[in-house]
């Protein structure tokens, strides 16, 4: 079990400022969500008070079907991983595992069990007696989860696990973490972070907060491929999505949309006749763009060059849009630069946006 | 010249002399060796060894004429006599052994060793519990503040406001002295309490301990701010409650702390005169070591007794003050 529901939840300070409203969303047990979003949207806050660290100030929290607002964050079958490790700096690793247990008064040999099969788990067998301070960052991370993993919880909980450590690092503990949660397909885990590929990789749903609530939940691709709103659009995906402002002039089972500047788009998505004449945005993500000879989307100079290896971005000079344009092609491109570009998308990578909302969801 | 003037010419010349040193002694530094020329790499070194010692000098000066040379000299008295009519005698360690002979020292050592059990503690535990308990409450700055206050009194204030909380009047009279009148009013005898044998040491701790635990909740408050947040709620999620957060999270992490603070306290215990000499002057029981010093020096007019009680103090207090300055490095570091 471990199945987690929120209805209507809110978070206010001080009775004034609202950092969260009406959040709803049902966790299944054993998925592992990931709540991404610009930082100050609130992801930390809604984890914390999934938590217990932070007081409900609206709303429900349910945890199988038991409402949890007032429940002690010790009483709610949970466990956290902090961004900073928040080990105890005076405890060893093997009393920092077992604090939990012995508070729960639990037998030694029972406590002994349990710390040595996570330390197992995690390899920190050979650290089981060292200070935190003898530990390097990605130990002391293990050391923490370990701490979550002895109590047994049915829900684990992220706060951005992985911000403290070196990019290597971060992706070893990423892949770490996968692995748990595949041996442990029963718990629910919820993650909070802000870097996309770890959202991408690690979720089965991810949950996108913005402005006060959930601007969509989905599995990963489906939020590449079918974002919900602009917001989605341009925060998932590196570099972010292009944004093209037009007006509707075909529709149908597919959307024709002539651009403010001069390019024609044609679109995979449905509108209908009272669609005709919708000022939309539409949206290409920078990878999704090739150049043609023909007619294109929008032609620009090519102001910068990044050639990556694979691939080269390419990023156009502004005449008014802002921010740049910009294309993702495989290969090396570096001759690019300076050069006059018209650039084009099949219709099925061509999002159509109208005031901020996809038109695929209506 | 009026004597305001006096000060103020005072002040003005100190400062210009101070002034003075630091510029002209870097200034003929850098004559001598000038960081130009074909050896300017070679002077800028030597300069740079000898640029902190220019800083350094006038501390070093002023702490070797009034601290290492009245140690020295204590150090000689406590070993000389005077001879009536001038001059003086080497008389070896007679001093010390008169001085361990008198029933009036060990009483001296015996109260010093109380002061130091209770004190201490007493005014590490306050500390701590007021900086804990102030520490979440809306008014808890204001009860910082009045905690803190006794830290701004003179110990021969302190003294006095407490001589007027123990004062006695005879019985029937009004009492004056807020300890008596309570006991009057539950109805009990009104008492001296800084005659009463052995616990009117403890009334004199009191005094301390008011004043220090101040002191203590200052320092401790500061080191609870900066234990990280993410720790006490890990530990609230592991499920502690909260005087297991306070004992087993919070006070552990701030052990260096309130050991400096304990050995701080302890330093000014061993040393402890103006509270004493205010309120009994060592009568009913009551002798410290530094006013055991005092009454030898001044009223006994006794050089060698007194100098030698002295070098007592300082032996005792070295290795704590040596532990303190050590932890204290440690905590810095």
């Amino acid at each position: 079990m471990g199945n987690v529901v929120l209805k209507d939840v809110s978070k206010t300070y001080g009775g004034t400022v609202n950092v969260l409203n009406d959040i709803d969303l049902q966790i299944t047990a054993g998925e592992l969500i990931v709540f991404v979003g610009p930082s100050g949207c609130g992801k930390s806050t809604l984890l914390r008070m999934i938590a217990g660290l932070e007081k409900i100030t609206g709303g429900t929290l349910e945890i199988d079907g038991q409402r949890m607002n007032d429940v002690p964050p010790a009483q709610r079958g949970i466990a956290m991983v902090f961004q900073s490790y928040a080990l105890y700096p005076h405890m060893t690793v093997r009393d920092n595992m077992a604090f939990a247990l012995k508070l729960a008064k639990k037998s030694k040999e029972e406590i002994n069990e349990a710390v040595e099969e996570a330390a197992r788990k995690l390899q920190l067998t050979d650290y089981l007696d060292r200070l935190p301070k003898a530990l390097s960052g990605g130990q002391r991370q293990r050391v923490a989860i370990g701490r979550s993993i002895v109590r047994d919880p049915k829900i684990y909980l992220f706060d951005e696990p992985l911000s403290n450590l070196d990019a290597a690092l971060r992706v070893a503990t990423r892949i770490e973490i996968a692995r748990l949660k595949e041996e442990m397909p029963d718990r629910t885990m919820i993650y909070v972070t802000h870097d996309q590929v770890e959202a991408m990789t690690l979720a089965d749903r991810i949950v996108v907060l913005a402005n006060k609530g959930i601007a969509q939940v989905g599995s990963p691709l489906e939020l590449y491929e079918r974002p919900q709103n602009e917001m989605v659009a341009t925060f998932i995906g590196s570099p972010a999505m292009n944004l093209l402002p037009g007006k509707i002039t075909g529709t149908g089972a597919q959307t024709e949309i002539s651009l403010d500047d001069g390019g024609k788009a044609v679109s995979h998505v449905q509108t209908e006749a009272s669609d005709m004449g919708k000022t939309v945005n539409i949206g290409v993500r920078p990878e999704h763009l090739e150049a043609t000879d023909g007619e294109g989307l929008f032609t620009g100079r090519v102001d910068i060059t990044e050639a990556l290896g694979e691939v080269t971005l390419l990023y156009f000079e502004t005449v008014g849009t802002d921010p740049a344009l910009i294309a993702k092609l495989p290969g090396v491109h570096k001759d690019r630069r300076g050069q006059k570009v018209t650039m084009t998308a099949a219709p099925e990578h061509v999002h159509v946006f109208h005031e901020g909302q996809s038109l695929l969801y209506r | 010249m009026a004597p305001a003037l006096q000060g103020l010419l005072t002040i003005v010349i100190g400062i210009s002399v101070c002034v003075g040193y630091f510029f002209g002694s870097n200034l003929l530094l850098d004559m001598l060796f000038p960081p130009r020329g074909p050896k300017a790499g070679r002077n800028t070194n030597i300069a740079n060894l000898i640029r902190p010692w220019l800083f350094l000098f006038p501390a070093l000066f002023a702490l070797g004429l009034y601290l290492m040379y009245p140690v020295v000299e204590t150090l000689r008295l406590s070993l000389t006599d005077r001879i009536p009519g001038g001059g003086y005698q080497w008389t070896g360690l007679s001093n010390y052994t008169q001085m361990f002979q008198e029933p009036k020292f060990w009483e001296a050592m015996g109260n010093n060793l109380l002061w130091l059990l209770v004190v201490p503690g007493m005014a590490t535990i306050f500390g701590l519990l007021a900086a804990q308990l102030t520490d979440r409450i809306a008014w808890g700055s204001i009860a910082k503040s009045i905690i803190f206050m006794p830290m701004a009194i003179s110990f021969v204030g302190a003294a006095v406001i407490w001589k007027l909380v123990y004062d006695a009047r005879p019985e029937g009279q009004d009492q004056i002295g807020i300890l008596n009148a309570l006991v009057v009013w539950f109805g009990g005898t009104p008492e001296t309490w800084l005659t009463l044998p052995f616990w009117n040491n403890f009334f004199l701790m009191v005094v301390l301990i008011w004043i220090q635990s101040g002191f203590a909740m200052v320092i401790l408050s500061a080191a609870l701010r900066g234990i990280p947040e993410e720790t006490v709620e890990a530990a609230i999620i592991d499920g502690a409650n909260p005087m297991q957060i306070f004992f087993k999270i919070k006070v552990p992490q701030i052990r260096s702390t309130i050991m400096v603070v304990w050995t701080t306290i302890t330093v000014i215990v061993l040393k402890i005169f103006d509270i004493v000499f205010a309120m009994t002057n060592g009568q009913w029981g009551t002798q410290v070591l530094a006013n055991y010093m005092y009454d030898k020096l001044f009223i006994a007019r006794d050089w060698g007794v007194g100098s030698a009680s002295a070098i007592v103090i300082m032996v005792l207090v070295l290795p704590i003050l040596v532990w303190n300055v050590r932890n204290a490095r440690r905590e810095m570091s």
